[in-house]
């Protein structure tokens, strides 16, 4: 069996349905709008700021202010491409075709994967510059120290977040049992656990609040993150590796 | 040719398959018959390397499925026709096995055209009808010119016209010498285009045999007889040296006896007859008998001993 054979037809099937266009225009969508939207909401406060707050302001992280809503959409790309297969029983066909179960997922994850890096740079670069113009006189340049690393480093970030969606479908199978477990856990969970004092130091250890260290240029001022922006990124790729281990093992030992 | 050797699954304290051995061969048609619920899925599922055997073996060509380069070269297999994403086209969905296997896209189009989608072929699979979904599961099972087909029950919701194209296209690909391997839980449909008979029942295997066998020593033909002048007929029976069975309300059964004979002799004695009718046990009352203790799920209904046959069994 050869590899390439098996990443062929898994682009055949990533570009052959409807939800793949949709979920990655959302995410697009969202995350520049959004964005945009906070950008020009920043600059008018900006004057009216305390010399404190004037001091942390972070343009180029204000820019990806979307991400915190268009990385949900990446989440269903991720689940959907994976939890396809079992909710329309699909998955007995291609495994009958690729018995090899890890180059399977593999392939097909290498596919997604590579689909996503190439959207979510392209957002994270487009957030960037259209935010920018937004901010007017208060903007960063791509040439500022840093600022080119938190621009890739944001689309890095949204790619990744589909990649752990994809492990963890592969776990769960169900597109509704990951939807379910995925959403709340980013746009809630992790949220509350960051801002309560008490489990903020627990929390800083969860997939994106480490992943989007990489995205800030500006350190807050009474920030004590243990970690800095490549290695927050290094914690969310571990993460990362770890679902996509727990599906593969789990894809091996299953009946299909 | 497939081999299964002792083949084995179990889900929790459940025996789904319970030590089968038996060989498909090539240049025949292979009937895999047993009620639903018999465990008929199952064995193919693990046939083709989907569930993980609980003990025993299975080989196609001597290897086992995950060693087969490119396997639907070597084995093609429709085991559920709506296992398709309904928002692929017909084509995309051929094309992404092509591939996988290193097929060139050509015989997509070839494919289509042998089973009749080729009209339908960039159309989505979710607006496809039973009968044309049967047709693209079938597609994918002939893409890789394979040397071994299988089918789960093919015929299943198909309109006459889809039963017959199947039948021919089955009995045609079995004598291209290929190994076809097909599953069905009514007999009257194996009668028609297997070549040999393999049943099941809970799992286990009750018959191995060739359909021309099957069908000599199940069909027994008989004549059944009603009189109200009983003792005097068993006696002119008796006399003509025949041999008399006795059915249930009153009636006696003559095996292997001809009708007008009876008729005469019971004439030629002065017995009056009620009834003189000539009997045939038919395939599936056989079939019926040998699954008879296996069948899983028992129809209710007044007679308890005799399950209903039919579409009303829950697909096991």
């Amino acid at each position: 069996m050869a590899v390439t054979q098996v990443v062929r037809s898994e682009w055949t099937k990533i570009r052959s349905v409807a939800s793949t266009v949709w979920t990655l225009s959302l995410a697009v969508v969202v995350t520049i709008a959004l964005g945009m939207l906070i950008s020009a909401l920043s600059k008018n406060e900006f004057d009216s700021m305390s010399r404190r707050d004037r001091l942390s302001f972070d343009p180029t992280f204000i820019s990806f202010a979307g991400m915190s809503l268009g990385q949900l959409a990446m989440i269903v790309f991720g689940v959907l491409v994976v939890s396809n297969e079992y909710s329309t029983g699909m998955i007995r066909t291609s495994l009958a075709a690729v018995p090899q179960r890890a180059s399977f997922l593999l392939s097909k994850i290498a596919v997604a994967t590579g689909l996503a890096l190439v959207v979510a740079l392209a957002t994270s670069f487009a957030a960037f510059f259209l935010g920018q113009a937004m901010l007017g006189p208060h903007r960063a340049q791509i040439g500022d120290p840093g600022v080119l690393r938190a621009v890739i480093g944001g689309g890095l970030y949204m790619t990744l977040i589909a990649v752990f969606s994809m492990g963890v479908a592969t776990m769960l199978r169900s597109p509704m049992l990951s939807l379910g477990i995925l959403m709340p856990f980013f746009f809630l969970i992790s949220t509350i656990l960051g801002n309560v004092s008490a489990t903020k130091k627990v929390g800083r250890y969860l997939p994106d609040q480490a992943g989007s260290k990489i995205m800030q240029v500006v350190t807050p001022l009474d920030d004590d993150t243990p970690y800095g922006p490549w290695g927050g990124l290094g914690i969310m790729g571990l993460w990362v590796l770890a679902a996509l281990l727990g599906g593969l093992v789990l894809l091996k030992k299953r009946d299909a | 040719m497939i081999e299964l050797e002792g083949l084995t699954k179990r889900y929790g304290g459940k025996m789904a398959v319970n030590d089968l051995t038996f060989t498909v061969r090539p240049g025949i048609v292979t009937g895999f018959l047993g009620p639903n619920g018999a465990g008929k899925s199952t064995t193919m599922r693990m046939m083709l390397g989907l569930d993980r055997p609980t003990a025993g073996d299975v080989r196609i060509d001597g290897k086992h499925y995950d060693q087969l380069k490119d396997p639907l070269t070597y084995i093609g297999a429709l085991l559920d026709a709506k296992a398709v994403h309904g928002g692929r086209s017909a084509f995309n969905h051929l094309l992404c096995l092509a591939q996988s296997n290193g097929i060139p896209r050509a015989r997509v189009h070839e494919v289509l055209d042998t089973v009749g989608l080729t009209a339908v072929a960039r159309k989505k699979a979710k607006g496809f009808s039973l009968g044309m979904g049967q047709r693209l599961g079938i597609a994918a099972a002939l893409l890789g010119d394979p040397r071994i087909l299988m089918f789960d029950e093919p015929v299943n919701g198909l309109d006459p016209e889809g039963i017959h194209w199947i039948r021919t296209l089955m009995k045609s690909l079995a004598a291209q010498g290929r190994t076809v391997f097909v599953s069905s839980h009514l007999m009257s449909e194996m009668a028609l285009t297997a070549d040999h008979l393999v049943v099941i029942g809970q799992g286990r295997l009750l018959a191995d045999t060739s359909m021309a066998d099957f069908i000599a020593r199940n069909s027994r033909s008989y004549v059944r007889v009603r009189t109200p002048q009983r003792e005097r007929l068993l006696d002119v029976l008796h006399e003509a040296g025949v041999t008399v069975v006795e059915a249930g309300g009153g009636a006696l059964e003559v095996d292997g006896g001809k009708a007008e004979q009876l008729g005469e002799l019971a004439a030629r004695h002065g017995v009056v007859l009620h009834e003189l009718s000539p009997q045939q046990a038919s395939l599936e009352e056989a079939f019926m008998q040998l699954t008879a203790e296996s069948v899983e799920y028992h129809a209710h209904s007044d007679a308890p001993s005799a399950p209903q046959w039919g579409d009303d069994w829950k697909k096991g």
